[in-house]
């Protein structure tokens, strides 16, 4: 087939095609992937009650985090997903909620007795912490992988792996209604372990599916 | 209005809008410069060359919706040359450095002359379903509208589209292969 000819074929498929606005379409994707995570957290580990966890500053202190690292991997994610995206400053919004928590954990750690360090940084339920946000993640990231897979991101690793600290950061905030950890060090290793898993994940199958 | 890219993406503009005529003008401007581009990137191979011109064509089609329109469209169109240059470079199992030019690089200069292409997408095609086969090479050929193929062919206007573009899309997929 000569190049003319594939410009009179590609011509004739031609329909009004403006505002492929892709940010309403990923959140929607996530909308629709946290629902899920959230009916999987409720069958599996159940909620805490809310109106305890309101009133405690730690419940907030990790939904901020989390918030915060979901925003980042948003707008990272939707500026790569065209041709020529770059990463842009967005990611420094995650990069400062890291510091953030890490000033509120050296804080914690000066004011913890020796004796108190090990249950500081472990908690309860450090081994199966950032498993479980990983679990909670899935949902989210399938449906973000879906969405971008009919946009055209021109480096499919990276726009992968932010997808996955999007995922993992709502995975995470999902799994925050649940968790009942109090401790700002704890979050920052536990937490940021699950969703730097997701993005790992991302990272691996967007190299692969989000080719075109 | 003779600056490249103010006409480019005129054209572009028109072309989302529904101006089929536009569309196929921004793609044959298009054809010739990346034929340019890609001659001087791939040195001597001229019949890769045009594979690549038509499957960054098809890419820029298939993918036009994510185009910003309050965007340029040069540094668009660069990068998705760029990407299917990398890509084909992957695929031939060659590790080359492909270096993040200026956008401008690939309005710089044309050329019309058409090249052979050495992959044909015409047997790509192949394995179609025999109407939808026909149908390409209705409107690809002889030129029909995809309104005088469809009715051609016993189809609906509509079943005709979403039978073309699938078959692009297709088309598209087999490339890469």
């Amino acid at each position: 087939m000569k190049t003319g000819e594939l410009i009179a074929l590609l011509s004739n498929d031609a329909p009004a095609a403006r505002g492929g606005r892709f940010a309403p379409r990923l959140l929607a994707a996530a909308v629709i992937g946290a629902a899920v995570s959230l009916g999987v957290l409720v069958a599996w580990l159940g909620m805490r009650p809310m109106h305890e966890a309101m009133r405690s500053g730690s419940f907030w202190m990790k939904a901020g985090y989390t918030s915060l690292l979901a925003a980042s991997g948003l707008f990272v994610t939707v500026r790569l997903a065209r041709p020529g995206g770059s990463i842009g400053a967005a990611l420094w919004i995650a990069a400062a909620a890291v510091a953030w928590l890490a000033t509120m954990a050296g804080m914690e750690t000066m004011r913890t007795p020796d004796g108190g360090m090990a249950h500081l940084w472990l908690g309860w339920t450090w081994q199966v912490c950032p498993f479980r946000i990983l679990a909670l993640s899935l949902p989210v990231l399938v449906g973000a992988l879906l969405a971008l897979r009919r946009m055209a991101p021109t480096q499919p690793a990276l726009t992968g792996a932010m997808a996955g600290l999007f995922a993992g950061a709502v995975g995470a905030t999902v799994y925050g209604l649940y968790c009942r950890e109090t401790a700002a060090a704890f979050v920052v290793v536990w937490y940021s372990a699950g969703v730097a898993a997701c993005a790992a994940l991302g990272a691996a199958v967007g190299a692969r599916l989000l080719r075109w | 209005m003779s600056d490249p890219e103010t006409v480019l993406k005129a054209l572009m503009l028109r072309g989302l809008d529904g101006d089929a005529k536009a569309h196929g003008e921004l793609l044959g401007v298009l054809a010739r410069h990346l034929r340019a581009f890609f001659a001087r990137r791939l040195g001597g191979a001229a019949a890769d060359a045009e594979d690549l011109v038509q499957e960054t064509l098809l890419a820029i089609h298939l993918k036009r919706e994510t185009f910003d329109t309050v965007q340029p469209f040069t540094p668009w169109a660069y990068a998705i040359a760029r990407y299917k240059m990398l890509d084909h470079f992957r695929r031939q199992g060659v590790r080359r450095a492909v270096p993040l030019e200026d956008a401008g690089v690939l309005i710089a200069s044309e050329t019309a002359e058409e090249g052979a292409a050495r992959r044909d997408l015409e047997r790509l095609l192949g394995d179609l379903p025999a109407r939808q086969r026909a149908l390409v090479e209705d409107v690809k050929l002889t030129g029909h509208s995809i309104e005088e193929a469809a009715t051609r062919q016993g189809m609906t206007p509509g079943a005709a589209k979403v039978a073309i573009h699938r078959s692009l899309q297709r088309l598209a997929r087999k490339v890469r292969e």
